[in-house]
């Protein structure tokens, strides 16, 4: 064994470096630079640096307060996301039983959604004047919390259903037969096996509370801040370019920071051997079992599926009764507008810029998670922060950084359709990194060698081996890389071109002026976004022909 | 055999690396073919604007067929983002014309020395009380009033009184029934806050703020939030009174689908309780067009584009001389009493303001 390490070891450096040029380039062009141009810029042009302002910001009280909320939000959120998403994968993980797919499928929705329609939504239910009434969850920390959760429910339960549903049940069981009670075993063998998975997901839920944004402007109300909102605040409304740009800097030495600590304390990386295809999912049989399943699916139709249903409702009532008045409405430009984009055109552009994330963040994601996992600890340690780092950084400091930056050919990408793919790749690349690191890394290089040993070229051991391994984990990302640019409108509007409208730009847009005709047109859209996303998923899982029904 | 398995994924990666790159390259090319190439006649003028701009196509189109030109619109994010985007961008402009710096801007964006001056004969028929510029760098193109807008159902029903100034708001029949905007993140939320300015002064606007917070206001981020998401008249929330457009009545029957006599919404506008937001456009310092960005400067201020404005962004034309269409002359108010301050004044102290607002309010 030892001899073949070494062997392995000493792998040619140039395909390795090919790997890792992919997403480091990636990276260099669209996200350091950029960023490189607007730090610059606010700290050492002196037309607009002041220190003043720089000391003003750090020693400000409300700073300080505004930067622990943020801190102490993200953990309690993600807690609260675990607390709720991991009874659910224990459901969906082990457990075989009808409408499984739809299930997953409702529950990953919301992600798609932007939050001033959630708003609505929520308020429809739970308002003052709510289906549920009374509970008054205006501007409250618990409405922060509802939404958090809301959101990332799906990012926990995808990746770690994934990863549980690949363990092998023999261990468990000889576990079990060795005297183990069933809390020993999950405690002692499941999960320590299923860490890296939750590990994972927990830290990008963490990161994504850390840099809310919309949940916080529009559902929690001014009385809180994060540091991303803060940001967005002294950029675009007070003009403080270097006050935006210190705390921009915060924010990413933050999460790398975390990452680092993260990635150092993952000391060791378990390694199993999959378990084969024929992996049989348990039929439900005893009530109590049926009690799990129930509940679990009981919590994501109430949970997920009911504001949802009252979007959708809200889309099809008219005058207090059913009619498609809206739907009909989309198809016509009442009022003349240039900017007018029919439905077709607005969910088409969507998919074009969906797909083109997919494609490009799969590639990038995969090459990425290879480089950490090739590069050996002490770089991969530092590897791995830096491709998370994209996740939390604000939105409006990188826009500005690529008006300054990407302004001269053949870069002179600054109205080009080309930056939308960019940007959403720029966010959804860490979800696949997230989610195929845990798969790749369990691979033990036994197997690849057996298969090398049985003959296999080395194409065939990665098609045989590594990729139906890695297959779910990568259809877990792709499905996030999707989701995350068919739900995402920040850059998609500052980008410029208003004749690429998205789904989610048309949405806003609607609800830019007063009248009952645009709240309808705006519902009918998130309703047809809905309705989008779901078959996209399952077009993305029929496209996978490797893994089996894991989800 | 064994040191075979180190080059699995050499073909693997060159493989997934020659992917990305077509990718790029495609992408790249999808770009740069649907702009349309430049020939002799049609010459290509870009105007940067922001959100919430809006025009008839066939106004442009008219434009566009007189002056063999094609007019490419940037919408760069919402006001306060688009004008920084230009300063940014100062030097290496990305359009020739910018629309939409409004007053509680125009000094910084004077001071940023973005725009050429140019005095465009259309400016005759130009009110006079909008020009704020000497220089004529920023023209007035549009402007609206910020105001109080209120769910007439929900008063009639409960037998009340509408507001009529900004004091009723702090009476006890009116506890928590009011909504309005965070300044510091919200154009209507900044104009409210300025009549307050304007109407207490700078000694007794606090107090104002400070009684409204006793009387249980409720402060949203945004419009979209407060409209959609807490005014009885157009929401499932509970509050009929709300900070928003004087013309906001007007939009809700042209939007209303089933033909309205009167608006839903009643707005409060007398006695200085209105904010006016006057809009500029002007050409960006560095153009390659001036000339064309001298007629499409002179096109904004014509009567065909004025005309189209009120219904495209629910805002009214700076010519006097533009017709108004009928659901705006029924429907929407401009008061000829608004709050003023003037808008020097105005970029100095903002932030201040804002953040003795922050302080005592959030």
């Amino acid at each position: 064994m030892d001899r073949i390490d070494v062997v392995r070891k000493g792998a040619r450096p140039i395909p390795r470096l090919a790997v890792a040029l992919v997403p480091l380039g990636f990276l260099g062009i669209f996200y350091f630079y950029p960023l490189g141009g607007i730090f610059h810029r606010s700290f050492f042009s002196g037309e607009i640096f002041s220190m003043a302002t720089l000391l003003d910001l750090a020693t400000s009280r409300r700073m300080a307060g505004i930067v622990w909320f943020t801190f102490w939000q993200a953990g309690i959120s993600t807690l609260l996301t675990l607390l709720c998403a991991l009874p659910c994968a224990y459901v969906m993980a082990n457990f075989d039983f009808k409408a499984k797919k739809l299930i997953m499928t409702l529950a990953t929705i919301p992600f798609v959604l932007p939050t001033i329609v959630v708003a609505a939504a929520f308020q429809a239910l739970a308002g003052e004047n709510g289906l549920v009434g009374g509970i008054n969850l205006e501007h409250s920390i618990a409405m922060i919390f509802l939404a958090h959760v809301f959101y990332n429910f799906s990012v926990v339960l995808r990746i770690t259903t994934g990863f549980w549903s690949f363990l092998r049940q023999e261990m468990g069981e000889a576990a079990a037969m060795l005297g183990a009670t069933p809390g020993q075993v999950f405690f002692k063998v499941t999960l320590p096996l299923l860490r890296p998975a939750i590990l994972a997901s927990a830290i990008l839920v963490f990161i994504f509370c850390f840099s809310s944004f919309g949940v916080i402007l529009v559902l929690g109300g001014p009385g809180f801040s994060t540091v991303e909102v803060e940001i967005y605040r002294q950029a675009a409304h007070l003009f403080n370019l270097p006050g935006a740009a210190v705390l921009s800097l915060f924010q990413i030495c933050f999460t790398f920071g975390m990452m680092w600590i993260y990635t150092t304390l993952q000391k060791r990386i378990t390694t199993f051997i999959p378990q084969s295809q024929s992996h049989a999912l348990k039929p439900v049989n005893t009530l109590k079992e049926k009690l799990m399943v129930a509940s679990c699916v009981g919590f994501i139709l109430v949970f997920c599926l009911s504001p949802m249903a009252a979007l959708v409702v809200k889309s099809l009532v008219f005058d207090g009764s059913l009619s498609l008045a809206f739907y009909r409405e989309l198809f016509q430009n009442t009022s003349g507008s240039l900017f007018y984009v029919s439905p077709v055109d607005a969910v088409e552009n969507s998919l074009v810029f969906a797909a083109a994330t997919l494609a490009l963040a799969v590639v990038i994601g995969v090459c990425a998670a290879s480089t950490i996992q090739r590069t050996g600890k002490r770089i991969g340690a530092f590897l791995d922060p830096i491709f998370m780092l994209p996740l939390s950084t604000s939105a409006v400091t990188l826009g500005f950084g690529i008006i300054i930056t990407l302004d001269k050919p053949p870069l002179n990408l600054r109205t080009s359709v080309m930056l939308v793919p960019i940007a959403h790749t720029l966010v959804a690349f860490p979800f696949v990194v997230r989610s195929v690191l845990p798969a790749i890394s369990s691979i033990p290089a036994s197997l690849r060698e057996a298969a090398s040993l049985l003959g296999a070229t080395p194409a065939r051991v990665w098609f045989h081996v590594d990729l139906p391994i890695m297959a779910r984990a990568i259809t877990a990302g792709a499905v996030f890389a999707f989701t995350m640019s068919l739900g995402e409108f920040g850059a998609t509007l500052f980008i410029a071109r208003p004749e690429y409208s998205t789904m989610p730009v048309a949405i806003y847009r609607f609800l830019g002026q007063p009248g009952t005709m645009n709240y309808g047109q705006a519902m009918a859209v998130s309703s047809m976004l809905m309705l989008v996303t779901a078959v996209g998923f399952l077009f993305i899982e029929r496209f996978r022909s490797f893994g089996d029904r894991g989800f | 055999m064994i040191h075979h398995v180190s080059k699995v994924i050499y073909p693997v990666f060159s493989l997934t690396l020659v992917i990305s790159l077509t990718m790029v390259i495609a992408l790249t090319g999808c770009s740069r073919d649907d702009q349309p190439k430049e020939n002799d006649t049609v010459q290509e003028i870009t105007l940067m604007t922001h959100d919430s701009f809006s025009a008839s196509a066939r106004v442009i189109e008219a434009f566009e067929k007189k002056n063999h030109a094609k007019v490419v619109f940037l919408k760069s994010g919402d006001a306060g983002e688009a004008l920084n985007k230009a300063i940014l961008s100062k030097n290496n402009p990305l359009a020739d014309i910018f629309y939409g710096v409004d007053n509680t801007f125009l000094s910084r964006a004077l001071s940023e020395d973005l725009f050429l001056s140019y005095a465009s004969p259309q400016l005759a028929h130009v009110k006079d009380s909008l020009k704020l510029d000497p220089e004529n760098r920023l023209v007035p193109v549009d402007y609206g009033d910020v105001c109080i807008n209120y769910d007439r159902n929900w008063f009639r029903e409960k037998n009340i009184d509408p507001p009529s100034s900004l004091e009723d708001l702090l009476a006890p029949g009116f506890k928590g029934l009011t909504v309005v905007e965070n300044p510091a993140t919200s154009s209507p939320g900044l104009a409210f806050l300025l009549t307050t300015v304007a109407r207490f002064g700078e000694q007794g606007y606090l107090d104002f703020w400070q009684q409204l917070q006793n009387n249980d206001v409720l402060i949203t981020s945004g419009w979209k939030e407060a409209y959609w998401g807490k005014f009885s008249a157009a929401s499932e929330g509970s509050r009929p009174v709300v900070v928003s457009y004087a013309s906001s009545p007007a939009a809700e029957v042209f939007y209303s689908k089933t033909p309205m006599e009167t608006a839903p919404t009643g707005v409060v506008i007398d006695h200085g309780t209105a904010f006016r937001q006057i809009e500029f456009a002007g050409i960006l310092k560095g153009t390659q067009k001036l000339a064309l960005a001298k007629k499409l400067m002179d096109f904004l201020l014509s009567t065909q584009f004025q005309e189209d404005i009120p219904l495209q962004m629910f805002v009214f034309p700076s010519n006097k001389e533009a017709a108004l269409p009928e659901v705006f002359t029924k429907h929407a108010t401009i008061t000829d009493d608004p709050a003023v301050i003037e808008f020097k004044i105005i970029s100095e102290k903002r932030d201040l303001w804002i953040e003795q607002w922050t302080e005592s309010m959030l």
